[in-house]
């Protein structure tokens, strides 16, 4: 590619991406009230969101049945878990669960 | 919510939240940077994209797409595919983000997958105004990214790190908050939904193209099983 092909391309996918940020609110004008169907969807797509991104986060090793694909993962997140559950603070479990992940990684697996 | 907090404070409120993101940020843009580096591209390339994009998984793939022959509406198609997870991030936002002014624009142009899971479940302080939370958050995290992707991109093969695995901090983080959701027994059945719909469309489609068929199963769901979950969000 040329220099101006480059940054076309680039432009093209930093206007892609914008439009799927920007499009719902586009289409739902803020001037206009929020239909009873959108409020609904607004208030409840957010817990499916996060279910939809955990396993978006995994997409790569859930269901791959090769060695031990994705114990790693499934053990740093039932640590993560029961950190979350006993402790009850955020910050606490990511850093716990990350560091059980980042040494598994390096000396286990 | 206090209108005429400054936005120090906004700042002061927000960082806490952004930690995570600090720390999955700075070692996947400096990964990104280095990857662009290698693969021939000047350090600015990168700060450009990191600018002007601003998302992280697309970013990745569009090392290969530069790579590439020069196909503008592939490039762009498949962006759509790869981000269409930010519609449903944007009808989650609707109402939080209205009437927030000029900001409003950068809020929504900067709706990555970690400011979104922030802004939309963090309990923003009462002295402090909520759309300066929010631009906070935004920046913060979007900081993170260009910072880190450009000393990658300057420093190249230069840097070796033993920090593998720390990017798993973002998929804990996303873990976290659906745990947090799932105990609400007014959001269980949306994340339920969201799990199950997630998972049976990997094993169906496979982790190329399951994203598109997971937001319709979603939708679809969510319609059908309108009625049981307004009536466990009453309760």
């Amino acid at each position: 590619m040329t220099g101006t092909q480059i940054f076309l391309t680039v432009a093209v996918i930093a206007i892609g991406t914008a439009l799927t940020r920007f499009l719902p609110f586009i289409i739902f004008r803020s001037d206009r009230p929020t239909s009873k169907y959108m409020q609904f969807l607004g208030k409840h797509l957010p817990p499916a969101v996060f279910g939809m991104l955990v396993i978006y986060c995994l997409k790569d090793v859930l269901f791959v049945f090769r060695g031990t694909t994705g114990l790693a993962e499934g053990i740093a997140l039932l640590f993560t878990l029961v950190l979350h559950l006993s402790a009850k603070n955020m910050l606490f479990s990511l850093l716990g669960g990350t560091a059980c992940y980042m040494l598994l990684l390096q000396f286990v697996f | 919510m206090n209108k005429n907090s400054s936005f120090s404070s906004a700042l002061r409120a927000a960082f806490p939240h952004t930690l995570p993101v600090l720390a999955g940020f700075g070692v996947l843009g400096a990964t990104y940077g280095i990857l662009m580096s290698v693969s021939g591209f000047p350090f600015w390339v990168t700060s450009l994209i990191s600018l002007t994009v601003f998302a992280g998984s697309m970013q990745f793939v569009a090392v290969n797409l530069l790579l590439g022959a020069f196909a503008p509406l592939e490039a762009f198609l498949l962006t759509l595919m790869i981000n269409a997870r930010h519609i449903f991030y944007g009808i989650s936002m609707l109402d939080r983000y209205k009437g927030k002014g000029i900001k409003k624009l950068y809020l929504i142009f900067g709706m990555c997958d970690e400011t979104f899971s922030i802004n939309c479940t963090a309990k923003v302080p009462e002295d402090v105004d909520e759309g300066k939370f929010f631009l906070a958050t935004t920046l913060l995290n979007q900081s993170y990214w260009v910072i880190a992707s450009t000393v990658g991109g300057i420093f190249g093969s230069i840097i070796s790190f033993e920090t593998r695995g720390i990017e798993f901090v973002m998929t804990a983080m996303f873990f976290v908050i659906l745990v947090d959701q799932l105990r609400e027994k007014k959001a269980r059945i949306s994340g339920i939904i969201g799990l199950f719909s997630g998972a049976v469309c990997l094993a169906v489609f496979g982790a190329d193209v399951f994203i598109l068929p997971t937001m319709a199963a979603i939708l679809l769901f969510l319609t059908l099983l309108r009625p049981l979950i307004d009536k466990e969000a009453k309760v």
